[in-house]
């Protein structure tokens, strides 16, 4: 990797900036038309693909078997399943459109050297909606970047653009890039497509946005989203959409790095246990729903709690029931144990659990449906898989909000185009998380980020390629 | 021999390590479509030592999890999955063969091997030189073929008897269940077609082309196995027809021996050179860095075995035959003699690892055995 890489001169026909899915579908699609195309990636190449290297599958339209899709899964039933995560805040024109794309991307992405393999063990319920990556969303993005090497792109490593230039007719000029943390300098190009990502690696926004909670939060996916370019074109006048106080977050092993510690750190046992806060208490239905309905509700749930965090205790008949984590759980042979070993008062959460357990109902534990097993007579009320913690060892996790992404992002046409007050941008196209928010205004549907990325991505490509034609 | 199940430190270092290591992988299972390593993995949620020995058997070294892991160095997570299961694959070879110490020497350093190589040739020369038959025609006009035989019987028979130890051993711990015949034939098949260096889905290893895939090595790998398949039928045709049917060499052209020697000679060399060169454009740091020399020379002790071979064939008849025939018999007993000591013990005991897990794979299809895990 070469550390000090020196921009080469030249007028740029189009300058993507990002390095993620969006950024290379766009730039892959309008190198493919003969454009002269470069990419200004923020972080180091070890690093390369912003969140894109941590995902596993996109969501994908179709009306047949498809590759290693099963069945169908049509655009009515795609969108439902949308308006059923976003409560209805989504624009259905764009969001429509991008389920209805998503179908021709599958053989794009194919023939652009993804490789897509039958959905992971344990993930049987999305054969027939997503499409896995083999080897995940780096082997994805290792296929991009070796495309748009075949293709002449330049692309230009540890580039953090800090500001879109515009003259008077809110046409833009160029960027304000430093390289490898050198001087800032003035690249020129006819095009720019903007595809940098959320926000939610700054804390300083975040914390700002969510209060000073968020501090505290763990970041999923990779520390260089800073959404320095999402602020430089909000503050230039350019129409945002999506919540800017909400990120998505779900609860994540509390010992995950800050960053960048991705799927593995993913927690499952939550149905299974009892969720305690710092001070030992219980707070919510831990058995509401089937978990990857409720994954992403206990990001917000543990970040409402004091220091937000908390305590998932199970005993020995569960712990096979879920998914390993990649750290071992806290273990002792009593509850007071594993509650000094977890920093909680024991006395406390003996008790908790001793109600708990006192409040659980004969009848029969079914792990992978609701089961109706629930507690009786306790505050907040276990709703199902409701059985006592009395089998030793103990085992305990904690948890904290991970953040996936942030919702606040650029207000973009079916065209990818950026919108102002007075009328989209001119030579601008923005693609992927950084306008996300237009489709994706609350919740998450697993795998529709990438299909976002990928639609938008090539629509500004080609849009971008056609402008400089 | 009874089995010596406490393992030495460094042993215990390296399989600690790689268990850290599938335990991430086991957490993410992004790469699952790679390979066996990772369908074999997902059975599981704790990894005895046996288990951790079994995945690095099974691991044909072909990187694609290195390459498409977001988790590599610098990540704190430091996956390094095909090095990690090479060390533990590398150190079961040197520990399950006795005495250890020569398994160790030989698979470790590249001279070793290549002053075994100059004492094989010394005494196949000294044979020569001192056996000299009576009459004979062709090589036997140097040195008898019951000289032949008498030393090349006992250097192929005892190599096999350790290696058969250490493949039984490797059995016992790994802790496999009794495998069915169709066990067989599926490792075989997997082995034949070198499933595991196929990425998956044809399109190649990342050996020697880092995140781009390549089958190159596959290919290399398949004219050494066939090569030398093709050389061993060709010997053991030879030997019934001399013993059963009293037609003795030198055989002619179209005689089965060359049919099957000449093309095998040719596969073996062309393939062995192929696995070197890639080998020097490969990254050393995504295998067992610490034998690459013995790796190395043992690729070229292959090549040289079938060359040398090859040019027996074109020397018939000349001067140069003597020569070359105890530089020919040198390197081949040195070949025999090693094998439970160098990397040809890799094909006993991958084999050993292929059948296993197509029993256990069987196994857990037929419902003996744990319930897959639910993931969200
Ligand atoms: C752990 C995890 C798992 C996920 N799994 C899935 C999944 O399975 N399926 C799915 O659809 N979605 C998934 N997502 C969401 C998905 O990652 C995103 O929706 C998607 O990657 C967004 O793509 P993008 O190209 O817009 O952004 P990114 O891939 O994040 O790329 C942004 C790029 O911009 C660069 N950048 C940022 N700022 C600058 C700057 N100032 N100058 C230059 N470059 C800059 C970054 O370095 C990065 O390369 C997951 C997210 C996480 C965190
Ligand atoms: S090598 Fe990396 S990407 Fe592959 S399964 Fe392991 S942790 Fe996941
Ligand atoms: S190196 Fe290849 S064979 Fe080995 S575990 Fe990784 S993907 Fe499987």
């Amino acid at each position: 990797m070469a550390e000090h890489q020196t921009i080469p001169p030249g007028d740029w026909d189009i300058v993507v900036i990002g390095g993620g899915n969006a950024a290379l579908c766009a730039a892959i699609t309008a190198a493919e038309t003969g454009a002269k195309v470069l990419i200004l990636e923020g972080a180091p190449e070890t690093y390369r693909g912003g969140n894109s290297r941590h995902t596993r599958n996109f969501r994908c339209m179709h009306q047949g078997p498809l590759s290693v899709l099963t069945d169908t899964y049509g655009e009515d039933e795609y969108f439902d399943d949308l308006l059923l995560v976003t409560a209805g805040k989504t624009d259905e024109h764009l969001a429509r459109m991008a389920i209805r794309t998503s179908e021709e991307c599958l053989p794009w992405m194919e023939a652009h050297g993804v490789r897509f393999q039958p959905s992971l063990s344990g993930t049987l319920s999305l054969s027939r909606t997503n499409a896995f990556f083999l080897g995940g969303g780096k082997a994805l993005v290792n296929a991009y970047y070796q495309c748009a090497e075949d293709l002449g792109i330049t692309v230009i490593y540890r580039a953090q653009v800090r500001h879109i230039g515009m003259d008077d007719d809110g046409q833009a000029t160029h960027v304000e890039v430093s390289v490898a943390d050198g001087p800032v300098q003035e690249v020129r190009g006819r095009a720019f497509v903007l595809a940098s990502g959320g926000f939610q690696s700054d804390i300083d926004w975040l914390t700002r946005a969510w209060g000073p909670a968020a501090a505290n939060f763990l970041i999923r996916g990779t520390p260089y989203n800073r959404g320095v370019v999402l602020r430089d074109m909000l503050d230039q006048g350019c129409e945002s959409v999506g919540d800017p106080t909400q990120c998505h977050a779900v609860a994540i092993d509390g010992r995950a790095p800050k960053y960048d510690g991705g799927i593995v750190t993913r927690l499952d046992c939550v149905p299974f246990s009892v969720v305690l806060n710092r001070d030992g208490q219980r707070f919510y239905d831990e058995g509401q729903d089937v978990w990857p309905k409720r994954y992403a509700i206990w990001g917000r749930l543990v970040a409402a709690q004091p220091d937000q965090v908390g305590y998932a205790i199970i005993d020995s008949k569960s712990i096979d029931l879920f998914m390993p984590s990649v750290f071992p759980p806290n273990k002792a042979d009593t509850v007071e144990e594993l509650a000094e070993l977890m920093g909680l008062d024991p006395k406390v959460v003996a008790g908790t659990i001793a109600e708990f357990n006192a409040a659980c109902r004969p009848g029969t534990f079914h792990p992978t449906e609701l089961d109706g097993l629930a507690t009786d007579g306790i505050e907040p009320p276990k709703t199902n898989w409701a059985r006592p913690i009395d089998t030793p060892p103990f085992y305990g996790y904690q948890l904290r909000p991970g953040v996936t992404f942030t919702y606040l992002g650029l207000k973009v046409s079916d065209k990818a185009r950026v919108q102002t007050a007075d009328g989209p941008l001119k030579n601008v196209w923005a693609a992927g998380e950084i306008m996300a928010g237009s489709i994706l205004g609350q919740g998450y549907l697993a795998g529709f980020g990438m299909t976002i990325g990928t639609v938008f991505g090539r629509i500004a490509g080609q849009e971008a390629a056609a402008h400089v034609a | 021999m009874s089995l010596d199940t406490t393992l030495d430190t460094n042993t215990e270092d390296l399989i600690a390590e790689a268990r850290r290591q599938v335990e991430i992988c086991n957490a993410c299972r992004y790469c699952e479509g790679f390979c066996s390593v990772f369908p074999a993995m997902t059975r599981q949620k704790a990894f005895a030592d046996g288990d951790i020995t079994q995945l690095a058997n099974l691991c044909h070294n072909c990187r694609g999890c290195y390459y498409s892991c977001q988790y590599t160095p610098p990540h704190e997570f430091a996956l390094n999955l095909p090095a990690a299961l090479a060390e533990v694959r590398q150190d079961s070879w040197e520990r399950l063969v006795r005495p250890r110490r020569l398994a160790r020497l030989f698979h470790t350093h590249g001279v070793a091997l290549a002053l075994g190589l100059v004492v094989g040739f010394a005494l196949m020369f000294l044979a020569v030189s001192t056996m000299p038959p009576e009459d004979g025609e062709g090589f036997y006009a140097y040195l008898s073929h019951v000289a032949m035989v008498a030393i090349f019987l006992p250097a192929f028979v005892l190599p096999l008897v350790v290696a058969g130890v250490a493949v039984r051993d490797y059995w016992r711990e790994i802790g496999a269940p009794r495998p069915a015949w169709r066990d067989f034939t599926v490792a075989m098949d997997r082995g034949a077609r070198l499933k595991n260096l196929s990425g998956g889905q044809g399109q190649g290893c990342n050996f020697e082309r880092e995140d781009r895939y390549t089958d190159a090595r596959r290919w290399a790998h398949q004219a050494v196995m066939y090569g030398f398949l093709l050389c061993f039928a060709s010997t053991s045709v030879a030997t019934l027809m001399h013993y059963l049917l009293g037609m003795e060499a030198p055989y002619g052209p179209l005689a089965l021996p060359k049919l099957l020697g000449v093309p095998g000679g040719i596969l073996l060399t062309g393939g062995a050179l192929w696995l070197a060169a890639l080998k020097l454009r490969a990254d050393p740091d995504l295998g067992a860095k610490r034998v690459w020399g013995g790796e190395m020379a043992f690729v070229l002790l292959l090549a040289f075995v079938a060359a040398s071979g090859l040019a027996l064939y074109w020397a018939g008849g000349t001067a140069a035959l003597g020569t070359l025939l105890a530089l020919h018999l040198g390197s081949v007993l040195v070949l025999f003699l090693l094998m439970p000591f160098t990397k040809m013990i890799h094909p006993m005991i991958r084999m050993a690892a292929l059948v296993a897990e197509a029993s256990q794979a069987r196994r857990k299809a037929e419902g003996i055995g744990r319930e897959p895990l639910a993931q969200t």
